[in-house]
């Protein structure tokens, strides 16, 4: 279905549009948001300051800017979206030029008050640029080879930009966000399995050029790969934050130690407590119940972003929102792997938990996108 | 660019396909997820709780509190002292410098306590306390205290430390304690953990070293939860520790202090000893010094003044010392003669002042000779010939044999520091040691105790105490350790005939107690404590023969330190025996003019409680017995009490 056939269909407007929001995703996204404001205050020691208070003033802000958002025609949204992507890389190349270093990469822009990593800004904009991409392309080119390049330039060129800020776990974030996408549309399976015996041989290599001149990636790129493998090789330096995350964990037990009686993030023994370790927090606190809350707190989010992706009548809705539920997914994935040991430590945050404006905008963006084909599907 | 119907049909199918996909890989990876979880927070949990328990959670030790060191009737001669300091911590202060500052006008400080202050301040964390002076006054303190709205961070704090209220009166018999040393630590086998406490401290020399185990006590423990830094937090329980046992020694505060004082400033050490069950009394050693200087680290200068001093003050000659014991030792080779029965009391030698042996002149001490002496008399006036006569007839094995019998050439086992074990030599022990055969003339010098013979004060007491109760006493300086007195067991009579035993008794009475005895002078008037003993005159040099042509050189135109050692042995009661007393005065001259005046002083100090009474010395010397008991530096005699109150 095109978007000349949305004037034949009933597509709801003025006022009534605000009936038709998906209130029951609002819904879960106040009660993680919550979740993340009571885990910011017990990590600041029983404190709004510094963390709790400007985080909900930011999801306050992300509210209105979803609900805006949300009032948008997605058909428009859709005509934007190559402006989007080309504004983002222009973004991610002025961060490598002007941006602000740190924990040694360049990662942020201060545009006014707003620190802008536009690493987040663009795990979207790139989902949305393929989403109108696969809509704009003829169904029956899809799995041609030319029309597969495309795409794979599409993806290449922010991951490139990422990957030498240097942001590995954002770089693998939009090369699976991207390929999400790639795959709903109906490129052929064919072409995921050459990448990913390609991707294979890739690990492979980047493992032999180790030491050598022409290495790919940083040695403490290298190294956290070893410390995730056995963390117990450096208990004291690179290794310290695994385990004391894992301890934190741990000893959380079935039911937690209690709000607030977190000795491991009490007592500081817990590194980024605040951000991208924020979950062990949560699970050293309120326990397996808790953190099991939260996860599925978070499936259900997913799960509500799929339904309405499925059930989206136009094609670019469908791919735009499982590309957005599929990327929300990897930030959970990918972080709730890394404190809990599955993979070696990246920098991804958990989203509405962790403390950090950009993420939390990108994503309330995302979700405002959401919302307005949500809003805008003919019924 | 056109689309049919049936194309999108099947590319929405195509995209719901897929979809679902994607949602049931999304859904499997979160169970994977949630597995992991349950996992960790179920199943390991324990794990988890417990190292978490373990990076929380740090155990520190309490010192336990020194015991106390009294003396026999409960004196303090070692106790802890507050030790007030004050400490400041960085995080609390801001501006260290002007605070630092403020901290100088109010309390004394040195630039060197600020250099150290701030070099140790920038190697630490800020909210570590730094000591920036200790040892600090009251008044200090106070001053601090009242000044703190002006001095943020700093804070008075107090310690224990070791303090010796009595100075030098115990420094050789208790020594002093000092902070753990590396050379301690590598000792041990298996080092108490509070002594890598910085700064604690533990007995170096003397009963503090030798009774270290039961003075320190066990540690308490606390449980203490810190965080990452290691800051603490909070406590959260803990354990008190054993304080350590109080030691009650034998010894008399006031006697010792009195005899320290008498020996004042000559290089000279005495023993005070109960003939009866071995107490020793006082075990004096001078000069003496400040054993508090050591607790609190002494200073270069301080510490070589004490090296270099020829008198040497660190030395404990008491139990340290090895000298020969000149005449003091006749008594040994008369018993053992006696006893070898080639003597009797009444067997006669005859003294012209010298006596040939193989070609060799020994002579007497007295020019002229005695004449004809028996026993009484050779002791009596102190006839050397007679000795080098009936030594032959004894041999030196039974001359050793009774001096080992009496205590001599024996390691006495008491808690202090470098006990000599002295030399009683035998043919044996020559050849062991010198690889030479035993020749006459070693006995001759060795019957009047020259030559190889070497002997400590505290064994020449020992010596005495035996031959006046007739009894096999050991010297015992502990009386009690803790609440638990330390029993004085069976004490067997010396293998010694007592007809013999009294033959030498009343020879030594004679010495004091009748005129023309060498320590006539000296003697005890009052009859019930009356004085028996021997004077010993011991040569730390040669006397040529050409010298002895010339006359021999008399000691006061001598280098103080080629004079000649002043000995005296003696007890008293002479009839009914309660104190035997050895005094050794190094290059002090004659015994009879040096050793034996100091040893009545000590004796009759022991015999009466308080000063020696005047009415016991012979009514010719009171007046300068007066005068010489005015000029003594005593301590104010404090009352015997048993309060152990932990100042």
């Amino acid at each position: 279905m095109s978007f000349l056939e949305y004037q034949i269909r009933t597509v709801p407007s003025g006022i009534r549009k605000v009936l038709y929001l998906n209130w029951g995703l609002v819904l879960l996204l106040v009660a993680v948001a919550s979740m993340g404001f009571l885990m910011l205050y017990s990590v600041a020691g029983g404190s709004l300051q510094p963390w709790a208070e400007p985080q909900m003033k930011r999801f306050a802000a992300g509210l209105v800017l979803m609900f805006a958002i949300a009032m948008v025609p997605i058909w428009f949204i859709r005509n934007m979206a190559g402006l989007a992507y080309a504004i983002s890389i222009l973004l991610l190349l002025a961060v490598e030029f002007f941006g602000e270093v740190g924990m040694g990469a360049q990662r942020w822009i201060d545009i006014g008050p707003l620190r802008l990593q536009p690493s987040e800004l663009v795990k979207i904009t790139l989902v949305m640029m393929l989403a109108a991409y696969y809509d704009w392309l003829d169904t029956r080119k899809t799995s041609r080879p030319l029309w597969v390049l495309i795409p794979v330039v599409l993806i290449g060129v922010p991951t490139a930009l990422v990957l030498i800020q240097p942001n590995l776990g954002t770089a693998l974030m939009l090369l699976m966000g991207g390929a999400v996408v790639m795959f709903a549309a109906g490129v052929s399976l064919w072409y995921f399995g050459a990448v990913a015996a390609l991707g294979a041989a890739a690990i492979a290599s980047l493992f032999t050029v180790r030491g050598t001149p022409w290495q790919f990636l940083h040695d403490y790129q290298y190294r956290r790969i070893d410390t995730f493998l056995d963390p117990t090789t450096d208990p004291l330096g690179a290794g310290y934050n695994i385990i004391q995350a894992q301890i934190a964990l741990g000893s959380g037990g079935w039911s937690g130690k209690g709000f607030m009686q977190g000795t491991q993030s009490r007592l500081n023994f817990l590194p980024e407590k605040h951000t991208d370790f924020i979950f062990t927090t949560l699970a050293e606190e309120f326990g397996f119940i808790g953190a099991f809350s939260l996860l599925l707190l978070y499936g259900l989010i997913i799960f509500f972003c799929l339904v309405s992706a499925m059930r989206s009548k136009d094609r670019f809705s469908q791919l735009l929102l499982i590309g957005i539920a599929c990327t929300f997914f990897f930030y959970v994935a990918v972080n709730l792997s890394m404190v809990m040991g599955l993979a070696p430590v990246v920098g991804v945050p958990l989203p509405f938990l962790s403390y950090g404006g950009s993420v939390m905008l990108v994503l309330m963006l995302a979700f405002g996108v959401v919302q307005s084909a949500h809003v805008h599907r003919p019924r | 660019m056109r689309r049919t119907a049936r194309d999108t049909e099947a590319n929405a199918r195509k995209v719901t396909r897929r979809a679902l996909f994607l949602g049931g890989a999304q859904v499997a990876f979160i169970a994977v997820l949630g597995a992991r979880m349950r996992y960790m927070q179920v199943e390991e949990a324990e794990k988890y709780r417990l190292l978490a328990e373990e990076n929380r959670i740090n155990i520190r030790l309490i010192p336990p509190t020194r015991g106390l060191i009294l003396d026999r009737s409960g004196r303090l001669i070692a106790g802890n002292e507050q030790n007030y300091r004050v400490v400041i911590t960085r995080e609390e202060t801001g501006d260290v410098e002007t605070v630092l500052a403020k901290l100088a006008d109010v309390i004394p400080l040195t630039p060197e306590m600020l250099d150290r202050t701030r070099k140790e301040m920038d190697r630490r964390s800020a909210f570590v306390p730094i000591v920036v002076a200790d040892w600090l006054r009251w008044e200090d303190l106070a001053a601090v205290a009242v000044n703190a709205p002006a001095l943020p961070g700093v804070n008075p704090e107090v310690g224990l430390s070791r303090r010796y209220p009595l100075v030098g009166d115990f420094a050789h018999v208790v020594g002093y304690v000092g902070p753990v040393s590396d050379a301690d630590l590598a000792e041990l086998e298996d080092p108490d953990p509070l002594l890598q406490i910085p700064k604690f401290q533990i007995g170096k020399i003397g009963v503090e070293r030798w009774m270290e185990a039961d003075l320190r006590g066990r540690s308490g423990t606390k449980r203490i939860e810190v965080n990452s830094v290691g800051r603490v937090m909070r406590e959260l329980d803990r354990q008190d520790g054993v304080a350590g046992a109080d030691i009650r020694l034998t010894i008399d505060a006031d006697v010792q202090n009195f005899v320290q004082a008498r020996l004042g400033e000559e290089s000279a050490a005495a023993v005070v000893m109960d003939v009866v069950n071995g107490d020793l009394i006082a075990v004096a050693s001078a000069p003496a010094f400040d054993p508090n200087l050591f607790v609190r680290g002494i200073s270069q200068a301080d510490y070589s003044a004490l090296i270099e001093n020829d008198h040497r003050p660190l030395a404990n000659k008491s139990v340290q010392g090895a000298y020969p014991p000149g005449s003091t030792f006749k008594m040994v080779t008369a018993l053992a003669a006696l006893e070898a029965g080639t003597i009797t009391e009444q067997t006669t030698v005859y003294c012209p002042g010298y006596l040939e042996f193989g070609g060799r002149r020994f002579h007497c001490w007295k020019h002229g000779g005695h004449g004809k002496v028996a026993l009484e008399r050779a002791l009596k006036g102190s006839c050397d010939v007679y000795f080098y006569d009936i030594s032959q007839r004894a041999g030196i094995d039974r001359i050793a044999e009774m001096g080992r019998k009496l205590g001599l050439g024996v390691r006495h086992d008491l808690p202090m520091s470098a006990i000599a074990e002295g030399v009683m030599p035998d043919k044996a022990w020559k050849q062991d040691r010198h690889k030479a055969e035993w020749r006459i003339g070693d006995t001759v010098n060795a019957s009047i105790g020259q030559g190889y013979v070497l002997t400590s004060p505290l064994q020449l007491a020992v010596m005495t105490a035996r031959i006046a109760s007739g009894k096999a006493v050991s010297p015992r300086l502990v009386r009690a350790i803790g609440d638990k007195e330390v029993p004085v067991g069976d004490i067997p009579p010396l293998d010694i005939d007592p007809r013999h035993l009294r033959a030498v008794q009343g020879a030594m009475s004679a010495v004091m107690n009748e005129p023309g005895g060498t320590a006539w002078a000296s003697r005890i008037e009052d009859e019930t404590m009356l004085f028996a003993g021997k004077t010993g005159t011991s040569q730390v040099r040669n006397i040529s023969a050409s010298e002895r042509a010339s006359g021999v050189i008399k000691n006061d135109q001598l280098p103080w330190n080629r004079r000649d050692h002043a000995l005296f042995v003696g007890y008293a009661p002479a009839t009914a025996p309660r104190y035997a007393v050895s005094v050794v005065v190094e290059h002090g001259g004659g015994g009879s003019a040096v050793a034996a005046p100091i040893a009545r002083d000590a004796i009759l100090r022991a015999l009466a409680d308080g000063l020696p009474p005047l009415s016991a010395y012979p009514a010719s010397q009171r007046t300068t017995i007066e005068t010489q008991q005015k000029n003594m530096k005593l301590r104010k005699p404090e009352p015997a009490s048993a309060d152990r109150s932990r100042a």
